[in-house]
């Protein structure tokens, strides 16, 4: 399936070609600690076992402020 | 996954299980203001200075404070806002704007003081004088001159208490720096309110959010609507604190509950290291160039001032 992720942080939005089940699955493959972002769909918040559907879009935001 | 007490889908998942928006809202401010009750950090007579920035914690610091003294009434008017702008290009000027209008909506009254007009030079200026002799790091002055500037102002205001956002994430993490700096003597200032007694140099400084990991007022600042955009300090990843902190992060992940637990280790063993430091604790001095509190005859923030002066 294909989806989009838009990352606060690095500021950039990805689409990716995405095979896992989970956003934990999600977060491992972009090698992403989930101590240090929040993901957010549909302007919902949602936790490690929400399942990924095909085009959806996620915003990782980031729980670190530098300063 | 559903909230543990109703269910709705969880936000997040805190160490007895997953709660949902409005239950982790609960969890959170119950936990902000029993940390108040229980350390007493805020008294009915208090004069409140909270150090702001605009950033995450600083928001939440403050809206919590305001909430607490209403709920135990309090008059609000007791409290102020302080920020410190370090002159940080593409940063600061950021952070600060969120913040003004988050105050105004909130009505409390805010003061800004800036490294420029109070030291001469902005902190993106200073910090190359100031390194070429020294080698510090721009961390090092700016958490010098903050310091400095935050007890002059918030003496200045008549505040007896500064309150700042301090979470239990940069608790940790300046645990572990003492620790690997063998540090005890500062080590013995922290816990969530500071252990000297007030003194005339001053003030006690105490962290409601003590207790709250990063993530946690992250989510809790996103949920209530606070107006927080996301900006990185250029100079944050310079520092050692930088190391520390992923550290920590890639601990917790693999193990969770590591932060936590260095925070009840140090809270425990805190009177044995304040006992032990009584003694040795230089009492706190004047400085003779500026008057403000130091533990040397000249303080750090007037020795940078003067490198500056003389290039
Ligand atoms: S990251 Fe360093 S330079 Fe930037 S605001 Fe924090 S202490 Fe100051
Ligand atoms: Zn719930
Ligand atoms: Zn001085």
């Amino acid at each position: 399936m294909n989806i989009t992720v838009y990352n606060e942080r690095e500021k950039t939005t990805l689409q990716i070609e995405f095979n896992g089940k989970t956003v934990t699955d999600l977060l491992k493959e972009l090698k992403i600690n989930p101590e240090v972002f929040l993901v957010v769909r549909n302007n919902e918040v949602i936790i490690g076992d929400e399942t990924v559907h095909d085009n959806d879009v996620f915003e990782l935001l980031s729980v670190v402020s530098g300063g | 996954m559903d909230c543990f007490h109703c269910s709705k889908s969880a936000v997040i998942e805190v160490q007895h299980g997953a709660l949902c928006k409005t239950h982790f809202i609960n969890y959170f401010e119950e936990k902000v203001l029993k940390t108040i009750n229980k350390y007493r950090l805020i008294g009915r007579k208090d004069i409140l200075c909270v150090a702001t920035s605009g950033g995450k914690d600083s928001l939440t610091v403050l809206y919590l404070t305001k909430k607490y003294c209403e709920r135990n009434n309090i008059p609000t008017k007791n409290i102020r806002a302080l920020a410190i702008d370090e002159g940080i290009a593409e940063y600061r000027e950021k952070t600060i704007i969120d913040l003004q209008k988050f105050c105004s909506d909130h009505q409390i009254p805010l003061e800004i003081v800036s490294f420029e007009t109070e030291l001469g030079k902005t902190l993106d200026q200073a910090y190359p004088i100031i390194n070429k002799g020294t080698q510090k790091k721009p961390c090092n002055v700016c958490g010098v001159w903050r310091r400095y500037l935050l007890n002059k102002y918030a003496a200045k205001s008549g505040a007896t208490k500064v309150i700042t956002g301090h979470n239990l994430d940069d608790e940790a993490q300046v645990i572990m720096m003492n620790i690997f700096k063998a540090n005890t003597q500062l080590a013995g200032r922290m816990g969530p309110i500071s252990g000297i007694e007030e003194s005339e140099h001053f003030i006690q400084r105490v962290k409601p959010l003590y207790f709250c990991l990063e993530k946690e007022v992250r989510l809790y600042a996103l949920l209530k609507g606070f107006q927080v955009q996301f900006t990185e300090c250029p100079y944050s990843k310079e520092g050692f604190r930088h190391h520390v902190q992923e550290m920590l992060n890639d601990f917790e992940q693999k193990y969770k509950g590591t932060k936590q637990g260095i925070i009840n280790s140090f809270l425990a063993l805190l009177p044995n290291i304040r006992e032990q430091e009584k003694g040795r604790i230089d009492e706190i001095k004047q400085c003779s160039r500026c008057g403000e509190a130091a533990n040397k005859e000249v303080c750090n923030a007037c020795v940078m001032k003067e490198m500056i002066i003389n290039g």
